[in-house]
């Protein structure tokens, strides 16, 4: 069954390019013109907690896809178990437990419709390119860590123990997909719960799976319009903060900063205004009392 | 009152300009070790705490300990107070020495050292939305503005200097200078005011996880007016230390004109704060008795205190009270920045930071380098206003 719906959803992401419209990932959103629409092209993930059985498979294709070592941790280190995203695991399943609920969560790039990474960016190595998938070019990187502190999910990762760091963090193995393949995590999943599609399609298997069993999840699909939407989606079967994602509003993360930041150097008129400004005051001045330097200034 | 500028003179090397060169020293080789190893083994940073003591103290708060130019220059050259100009060179020297060594640390800071060219030179990779950006690219070029405001120092002493070809570019240079130097100061004035300013929207882009008490839109505002205050509490300090290192007698009355726009920037900053506490309704937050609460409370006291230690114009006439002022001014600004940049950011339970005892060491080096760095210039330039320096040791 799961197998037949996802090659369903196989098909759609192929053939859907021309007969998805960017309109169908948010209906009923007409009115929130602030929400940044997502490409039209966009693909992503839907992740169901009420299917993982936390086998980390995912996990150590991840590793192989990308090229990342293993990363054993626990008490003896004998198992490769990274716990949280870092330099070395660009996806981890992580496992929340309280009383008798428990989940995993797989946690990786969100891929943002509006990255606050790459409006963070100084010279965009962080970019939305093909896909809406957020990619990163090291040739423009600086190591600065901007990304790190503008990211509301955590996610980028700096390869602290290297002399030649670079960011790390999954990018939807946009390698895979110039192959025709699909991501890796998705491609092992024994349960399929996760998958990979276009991200209105995703969206509506979503809404399926909340329709058919509305007992079953909390109502929402996390990231249709959380930080102004994520081009992976989560449904879940306990509280969404409680498996830890931030309590976003459907404000885009990087939407204060960057008001305020085009608001004041729009067109750049405002700095050119204020030096002129600030001449023209200076040489009123001079005018009145002393040389360019002030320095006959008005002694009283 | 004498307002000309002459170099103090004295032996430079004395003792206490040794021992902050052997500090300086000790962090050029761990900045070198730093270079090798990389930033996860010389540092404390990590993945919660991308930025730590370099960025929140070299950076964010000494480029603001280096906002006395900014700040005198706004008075002398804006609000037209030529009375304060002895003030002028000094406050630039402290300027551009500190803009440099921040300029320096964020060279340490970044992962990918060798290709920080990259940001000025790659202008069609530039991100218009990002404030690091406008930060970076501000600092930078205000470093070059800064030397070249206080050049003509350099060059009055260098058309007299023995060495033929220094003499003829600085006869040759100085008319020139003097010639531009209204539209080089506007770009002294425009610079702070952008990047200053940015260094709040910087942390802002941080979203939920910089505590809502620090996460206004006026942020960008508080900054700049706090570099401001800064700027000014670091001109009577540094003055104070010059009339004790240097034995000058420090401009009583110019200093006592000072406490009026500390006192409107200190005003300003309480008031525009709880302003704006109460306007997003967040005054639960001030009440709510934990440490990002109390370091609210710690920084309200601290920007209020100066204002009402000066309060009594007997109290501004007085070097000890203005001293101690401004050093309190000093301390709430720089823990406005560093609450901003690290206490008030939290990435999550399960992340802490602390500086590691190399980038303290790292940092305290670079402090002890801007200190040699003033001390040689000040002996060497006419910086400071004043008699020349007698025969008595000086610093």
């Amino acid at each position: 069954m799961g197998i037949s719906r996802r090659a369903a959803l196989k098909g759609l992401a192929v053939a859907g390019a021309t007969a998805v419209g960017v309109d169908a990932a948010r209906p009923g959103r007409a009115e929130g013109a602030v929400l940044p629409a997502p490409p039209a092209d966009a693909v992503g993930m839907l992740y169901d907690t009420t299917l993982c059985i936390g086998c980390k498979a995912c996990v150590v294709a991840c590793q192989d896809a990308n090229d990342l070592p293993r990363d054993p941790t626990g008490i003896d280190a004998r198992y490769d178990a990274p716990i949280d995203l870092s330099a070395k695991a660009k996806n981890v399943i992580k496992l929340y437990r309280s009383g008798d609920q428990q989940s995993f969560v797989k946690v990786q790039c969100m891929h943002c419709v509006d990255p606050a990474c790459a409006s963070a960016c100084m010279l965009g190595a962080f970019k939305k390119r093909e896909f809406g998938i957020v990619t990163y070019n090291v040739d423009l990187c600086i190591g600065c860590r901007y990304c790190e502190v503008a990211c509301p999910y955590n996610v980028p990762k700096f390869q602290w123990a290297s002399a030649t760091p670079r960011m790390v963090k999954c990018e939807l193995c946009n390698h895979r997909l110039a192959k025709g393949l699909e991501p890796a995590c998705t491609e092992v999943c024994p349960r399929h719960a996760v998958i990979f599609g276009k991200r209105a399609d995703l969206l509506t298997e979503a809404r399926r799976r909340l329709a058919e069993n509305p007992g079953r999840y909390v109502p929402k699909i996390y990231g249709e319009t959380d930080g102004g939407g994520t081009q992976v989606l989560y449904l879940s079967h306990v509280p969404f903060e409680k498996i830890g994602f931030p309590p976003l509003t459907e404000e885009p993360a990087p939407s204060l900063a960057r008001s305020i930041q085009h608001g004041v150097y729009k067109g750049f008129i405002a700095p050119v205004a204020l030096y002129a400004a600030l001449g023209a005051v200076m040489l009123r001045n001079r005018k009145r009392t002393g040389d360019a330097d002030g320095r006959e200034g008005d002694e009283r | 009152m004498n307002g000309h500028a002459v170099a103090v003179g004295g032996r430079i090397f004395t003792r206490p300009v040794r021992v902050f060169a052997a500090l300086a020293g000790l962090g050029v080789l761990l900045v070198l070790w730093r270079l090798v190893v990389g930033l996860g083994a010389a540092t404390a940073m990590n993945d919660g705490y991308p930025w730590g003591l370099w960025i929140a103290f070299d950076v964010v708060t000494g480029t603001a300990l280096a906002c006395g130019g900014y700040a005198v220059a706004i008075l002398v050259y804006i609000l037209n107070k030529g009375r304060y100009h002895p003030l002028v060179r000094p406050a630039l020297l402290t300027s551009a020495v500190g803009y440099t060594v921040a300029g320096l640390s964020v060279g340490l800071d970044v992962g990918r050292w060798w290709t920080i060219w990259h940001v000025p030179a790659f202008f069609w990779h530039w991100n218009l939305s990002s404030a690091l950006l406008e930060v970076a690219l501000c600092i930078m070029a205000y470093i070059v503005v800064l030397w070249i405001e206080l050049s003509p120092a350099l060059l009055e002493k260098w058309q007299t200097s023995s060495n033929a070809r220094l003499r003829r570019w600085s006869l040759a240079l100085l008319p020139v200078l003097k010639r531009s130097m209204i539209w080089i100061i506007a770009l002294g004035l425009l610079l702070p005011t952008m990047h200053q300013s940015s260094l709040g929207t910087v942390m802002l882009l941080s979203g939920w996880r910089l505590h809502p008490l620090w996460r206004t839109p006026l942020l960008p505002l508080l900054f700049l007016i706090s570099c401001a205050s800064m700027g000014y509490a670091v001109v009577v300090a540094e003055s104070a230390f010059s009339s004790v290192a240097f034995k000058r007698k420090p401009d009583m009355k110019m200093l006592a004109g000072l406490a009026t726009p500390m006192i409107w920037t200190l005003y300003a900053i309480v008031g525009l704060r709880v302003a704006d506490v109460v306007w997003r309704g967040q005054v639960g937050l001030l009440l709510a008795g934990d440490i990002r609460s109390l370091m609210a409370w710690v920084e309200l006291a601290l920007f209020l205190a100066p204002a009402i230690m000066l309060a009594s114009p007997a109290s501004r006439r007085d070097l000890g009270s203005l001293v101690r002022a401004s050093m309190v001014m000093l301390f709430a600004g720089a823990l406005f920045r560093f609450d901003t940049y690290l206490v008030a950011f939290s990435p999550g339970a399960n992340w802490s930071y602390f500086p590691s005892v190399t980038e303290i060491l790292i940092t305290a080096g670079l402090v002890a380098g801007e200190v040699v760095a003033y001390v040689i210039v000040v002996k060497m330039f006419p910086i400071i206003a004043g008699q020349p320096a007698t025969a008595e040791r000086t610093v």
